[in-house]
């Protein structure tokens, strides 16, 4: 058993911050709900109230988490050109996909829309921190920013399953992998 | 005895909605200079080696940097302006609102392939 540096650091990307920031999604939404909804009227102590400043924040940084070693660290490698006359391009993903019509679309479509759309997230997610953070309690009284918060935080989620869904999909079909060989285990000999 | 319960009074907003529009509204165009960004990069060669600003990543660092920076900036201009004020906050959380979806579907190739 098995990782490359590589691949683990993509596991890092995907399933650590980025599986991490969907999870703690539905939290956050069903916190909200249950402060600020129309028949909320949960009581709010101040350790509640720094808690989901604190929730919130650390959805942000899991965001930008994600993005920054998605876009610096995965992106290059998954990008990477292969030398002229390489005839397998195992090392090299978006070269893969785009040599099969039948997984090139993975790239043109998947990659091109995961690239960009990703980033609407740690937006969207800073903003509701950092409105959390400067209303606290008082979000109570401003219905019509709770309900941006609101739409912000599922669109940013809508767009994190995107990216997470295409990931997904273009790890199984063209895995970034490559550096160091990290052994778990020995498997036993047949 | 109020026989649905005791009554709650509803709490006095003491900050105005102006910061809080105003990091609404910043989100939405941050994301909106994304999405057009990553189109105009996309369309114009000399607009994508401009943007290529670390060269393993291409033009998606310039893409994502500019956008961010416009995001940042529109955010402390808004909020120095509307620090102090209540403003309408249903227009501004629409306008947020329908930038936010634009460039959810702006980012999307093969619509974005037919601007």
């Amino acid at each position: 058993m098995e990782f490359t540096t590589r691949g683990l650091l993509t596991l890092l990307h995907g399933m650590g911050f980025g599986a991490l920031y969907l999870l703690a999604f539905s939290g956050a939404i069903v916190e909200l709900r249950r402060r600020y909804g129309n028949r909320g009227q949960a009581s709010v102590g101040p350790d509640d109230e720094k808690f989901l400043k604190i929730y919130l924040v650390t959805m942000a940084v899991l965001a930008w988490l994600t993005v920054l070693t998605g876009t610096y660290l995965i992106y290059p490698w998954y990008r990477a050109v292969p030398p002229v006359g390489v005839a397998n391009l195992a090392g090299f993903p978006q070269r893969l996909l785009q040599s099969n019509p039948a997984t090139s679309a993975w790239h043109s479509i998947g990659m091109e829309w995961k690239e960009h759309v990703g980033w609407l997230t740690p937006i969207a997610a800073t903003m509701a921190a950092a409105v959390s953070i400067k209303y606290g309690r008082d979000l109570r009284s401003h219905p019509q920013l709770r309900s941006a918060v609101l739409c912000f935080t599922v669109v940013a989620f809508l767009a994190a399953g995107i990216a997470g869904f295409f990931g997904a999909m273009l790890d199984k079909h063209a895995p970034v992998e490559g550096g160091a060989v990290i052994r778990l285990s020995q498997g036993e000999p047949r | 005895m109020n026989p649905g319960g005791p009554v709650i009074p509803r709490p006095q907003a003491t900050l105005p909605n102006g910061p809080g529009a105003a990091a609404v509204l910043s989100a939405g165009i941050g994301s909106f200079a994304l999405s057009i960004l990553a189109i105009v990069a996309d369309k114009l060669p000399a607009i994508k080696s401009l943007l290529a600003f670390y060269k393993p990543t291409g033009p998606l660092s310039g893409v994502t940097t500019v956008a961010v920076l416009v995001w940042l900036a529109v955010w402390l201009i808004l909020d120095r302006r509307w620090r102090a004020r209540t403003v309408a906050l249903g227009l501004v959380s629409a306008a947020a609102l329908a930038l936010l979806v634009l460039s959810l579907l702006l980012t999307f190739p093969p619509l974005a392939d037919l601007l």
